[in-house]
């Protein structure tokens, strides 16, 4: 591969790390407060609520989720002869995708806060919902920092899915330069590029470990 | 006149019976110890009176509302009420249980502020000042857990005492401290004694229970055994009693 087409190839990488950076910014903003939504449904003591948040979990967390990709950009069109622009679709299947797994995770947070905190909250007159917002979930975040950063870091890998419904990102480049420049090279630079975003996400994240570290 | 009315209290969990027709009685200004054994039921009796634990039966009525009553079925006060005997009333656990992403003062403040509607100054104002009577000035800004086992429950009984209730409940303030460091919460107890609050604490310091309270309950299997004068309950002849107390003796 020429000098001048790896530098072209690095030009159009850096452009499609901005798709990366969006589906990794809408799916934690659908993910994450959906997960806590689902995490306290999934909590609740009506079955109502409860069994259908936890068939929709069990589903989300135990099918491939190129396969959810497909579903939801084929799926309205086949079903209600409507469809969805191919990058709303993955952002929408990731951030159901990724609300499952956080909502796990937020669930484990909470249910290992110690009962004495909720007790303690209870005959202080706090409500549940104040006892919540302001005791509980501070506790959580920091207990949950650590495999939150687990998943962060899986996600910017799995934006190399999005490929499979024609969403045009840094995997899909390097594949189809490689095919036409008979080179490896490509995919070396894809992969560089994802270690050095997730080593951004990595970095944000003890950042955010040490701010929280002024108690215990 | 009576703040705390218990009758015919009856607690279970599963299948077994922890508290057994209780009735109580407690004046305004009294200090009330309840000993017993572990399993004895005394602190289940205490998470029943802050409604930590939803009762099977019976009345509690705390200073002329009542909380809940039984007429073939338990049924609690409205929402209301239960909140107005939530004020009047508070709670020292056994661990502490501050919470630990807030400083010491504002473990304090929050509950004032939040619940009753008070001003921060004016919360932070008088926290400063309990703090400062319970030894505490210089931990206004410190996290629960650079704290010792002693300074975390004066700061817990602080935290009971900012609410300003008129009944404080102790659930063996105590058991979870060194021997050494029991001493510092006891006499922060005893100092409160003066504030003719109604203090009712579980605990296993016999010689502070004798000579801290007005009263003495015995509690065993889920009954009221005594309830009397500290000298009464020394002097009891009654078997289980005498058992108990013996244990404390030598």
């Amino acid at each position: 591969m020429s000098q001048e087409a790896i530098w072209k190839l690095f030009k159009l990488m850096l452009d499609a790390s901005a798709m990366t950076g969006k589906l990794f910014f809408f799916t934690l903003l659908i993910g994450l407060p959906l997960g806590l939504l689902l995490a306290l449904g999934r909590m609740s003591r009506i079955w109502v609520i409860s069994y259908p948040i936890r068939f929709f979990l069990l589903v989300m967390r135990g099918t491939p989720l190129i396969l959810q990709l497909f579903f939801f950009y084929f799926g309205p069109y086949y079903l209600f002869g409507a469809t969805m622009q191919r990058v709303t679709a993955a952002i929408v299947g990731m951030g159901l995708n990724y609300a499952a797994y956080f909502a796990e995770i937020y669930r484990s947070g909470i249910q290992s806060m110690p009962r004495g905190q909720y007790e303690a909250a209870t005959v202080l007159g706090f409500t549940r919902r104040q006892t919540f917002f302001k005791i509980i979930l501070p506790q959580v975040i920091k207990r949950i920092l650590p495999p939150m950063g687990n998943e962060f870091m899986t996600l910017v890998k799995d934006t190399a899915l999005v490929n499979c419904i024609g969403v045009g990102e840094i995997y899909l480049l390097a594949k189809d330069t490689m095919s036409t420049e008979g080179s490896i090279i490509p995919l070396l630079m894809a992969g560089a590029f994802y270690l050095i975003m997730n080593s951004i996400v990595s970095r944000c994240m003890s950042i955010t470990e040490k701010k929280l570290d002024y108690y215990r | 006149m009576s703040v705390v009315e218990v009758t015919n209290l009856r607690k279970k969990f599963g299948r077994l019976e922890v508290l057994k027709d209780i009735s109580l009685s407690i004046e305004d200004g009294e200090i009330i110890s309840i000993i017993g054994s572990s399993g004895s039921g005394k602190s289940t009796l205490l998470r029943c009176l802050n409604r930590l634990e939803t009762i099977d039966g019976g009345t509690i009525v705390i200073d002329g509302d009542t909380m809940v009553t039984t007429n073939k079925k338990v049924e609690y006060a409205s929402d209301e009420v239960l909140k107005k005997i939530r004020m009047k009333t508070g709670l020292v656990f056994q661990n502490f249980n501050l919470f630990p992403h807030y400083t010491v003062l504002r473990n304090i403040t929050e509950a004032p502020i939040h619940v009753v509607g008070m001003k921060e100054e004016d919360a932070i104002r008088e926290a400063k000042d309990l703090l400062e009577r319970l030894g505490l000035a210089d931990k206004t800004d410190s996290y629960p857990y650079e704290l010792s086992g002693g300074q975390s429950q004066r700061v817990s009984i602080a935290r009971a005492l900012a609410l300003k209730p008129k009944i404080l409940f102790f659930d063996e303030p105590t058991s979870a401290l060194d021997p050494e460091l029991t001493g510092e919460v006891l006499k922060v107890i005893k100092s409160l004694a003066s504030l003719h609050m109604t203090m009712i604490i579980v605990t296993h310091e016999m010689g502070f229970a004798r000579e801290i309270s007005d009263r003495l309950i015995f509690m065993d299997q889920g009954v009221i055994v005594e309830n009397g004068t500290p000298d009464e309950v020394f002097a009891s002849d009654n078997e289980r009693t005498r058992s108990f107390l013996g244990k404390f003796m030598d």
